[in-house]
């Protein structure tokens, strides 16, 4: 039970890298590629969590407080906005693919190369 | 490779890494348990060595400045990534007048929220090391602000709003800023990103020294980058013709 | 391990499934808002407001604005063939 939260981060991880080995369509190969992501942060968030701890922003709490782990807090934060513009990335990628070869699926971009 | 071929390979695959990943994890210490040092340190000390009420945020812009400039550059670089690329390809002609065909009532609300939104945002990065907050999450707050003219109204308002130079501009401002901190530390005599402001007094605003000024750098630099996001994909969504 | 942190983890999970298993994009992007809003409630009950307020902002705003304007611009161009 208390290594449930390890379990989910390895369960988005293999389910996201599942969607993006099947998927037929880029767009949704993107999108299945932020899931495998985001079980880097539960992940993180899971090792750093102390058991009845408070978040630690010492803003009106009493001295001595439990407090959970801030590093891999601030590690997650940043990440996550710049996951955004990774996505961003390769949906762009995505739409300039489209642009050129007419598909998204990549089964028949493979036979367009040949 | 057919997809069958493809799915088989990866259940197998799969597999041995769910088994991998099971083993790996049961030697962590159990969820909650966590013994690790060095974030107990900083819980313990960072009150008194940089003044700042929120110890994540004496994490990203302090204790760890450095993997912050680098989580900076990796944004600017996928921006100038999606700039370049979309850039390139586009025919010139974008037809502004096409809004976001919104009804009446929820126009008025967008435009309303703009100013809201926008000002929010601008508390967030200012007020993130004494509370939940701070340049990354209020950039993107004031970036998506701006873009919400969009909704309300048509592209040709957020573009009068919105020069994309500029928007190139805030984003290379930021992250160069931030660099520029990170050099008055040294300067001052210090090691690079070292704070070479007075740290002040706990819990006010012009406490902990440089953390607030590179909150502001990456706020600026990520709302910047949100806004060429956005300017590049709706002119891609609304170029006029095909090429 | 307290039960709201066991709730919500199981709602990311299944989310998390939902959004690999919808095959058509842009119920993809619709489940893939769920799913964020599911992360935001477990960063919170994780003690992680920071995250929390990183996470919301990306998953209600920019995630799905990039998202939606790849599928319509991509459904735009095949509506021309």
């Amino acid at each position: 039970m208390s290594y449930l939260p390890f379990a989910l981060a390895g369960w988005l991880f293999l389910v996201g890298l599942y969607g993006v080995v099947t998927s037929r369509n880029l767009i949704h190969l993107v999108v299945c590629l932020a899931v495998v992501q985001s079980s880097t942060y539960v992940l993180l968030l899971a090792i750093g969590y102390v058991k009845g701890g408070t978040t630690p922003i010492f803003n009106g709490i009493p001295i001595g407080t439990k407090t959970v782990d801030p590093v891999v807090q601030a590690l997650t934060l940043t990440d996550v906005v710049v996951s955004v513009t990774s996505l961003a990335l390769l949906l762009a990628i995505a739409v300039e693919v489209h642009k050129r070869t007419g598909t998204l699926d990549p089964d028949e971009l493979r036979e367009q190369r040949g | 490779m057919s997809h069958r071929v493809r799915t088989v390979l990866f259940l197998v695959g799969g597999a041995g890494l769910a088994a991998l990943l099971g083993w790996a994890f049961s030697g962590l210490p159990a969820f909650g348990e966590y013994h690790g040092v060095y974030g107990r340190l900083i819980n313990r000390e960072t009150l008194g060595q940089t003044h700042a009420l929120s110890a994540i945020a004496a994490v990203t812009f302090d204790y760890r400045g450095f993997d912050t400039l680098g989580e900076e550059f990796i944004l600017l670089a996928s921006v100038l990534g999606v700039a370049l690329l979309l850039r390139e390809a586009r025919e010139r002609d974008v037809d502004a007048s096409r809004g976001a065909e919104t009804f009446d009532p929820i126009r008025a609300t967008g435009l309303v929220a703009v100013p809201v939104v926008f000002l929010l945002g601008l508390f967030v990065i200012t007020h993130g090391y004494l509370t939940p907050g701070g340049g990354f999450q209020g950039g993107v707050v004031t970036g998506l602000a701006i873009v919400l003219v969009w909704l309300a109204t048509d592209f040709r308002s957020y573009a009068a709003l919105v020069r994309k130079p500029l928007a190139d501009l805030a984003d290379g401002l930021g992250a160069g800023a931030y660099v520029a901190v990170g050099v008055g530390g040294l300067l001052a005599g210090g090691a690079f990103l070292e704070s070479f402001i007075p740290r002040g007094t706990i819990g006010e605003l012009t406490s902990s020294g440089t953390i607030g000024l590179l909150s502001w750098a990456a706020g600026i630099e990520v709302a910047g980058a949100m806004l060429l996001l956005a300017s590049e994909f709706l002119e891609e969504l609304l170029a006029r013709r095909e090429r | 391990m307290i039960p709201l942190q066991a709730v919500t983890m199981t709602l990311v999970a299944v989310g998390g499934l939902a959004v690999v298993l919808a095959r058509d994009v842009v119920r993809q992007a619709l489940v893939n808002s769920f799913f964020g809003l599911a992360l935001v409630v477990l960063f919170l009950v994780f003690q992680a407001p920071d995250v929390a307020l990183s996470a919301i902002t990306v998953g209600s705003a920019a995630a799905p604005l990039v998202i939606v304007i790849a599928i319509l611009r991509v459904r735009r161009r095949e509506g021309k063939r």
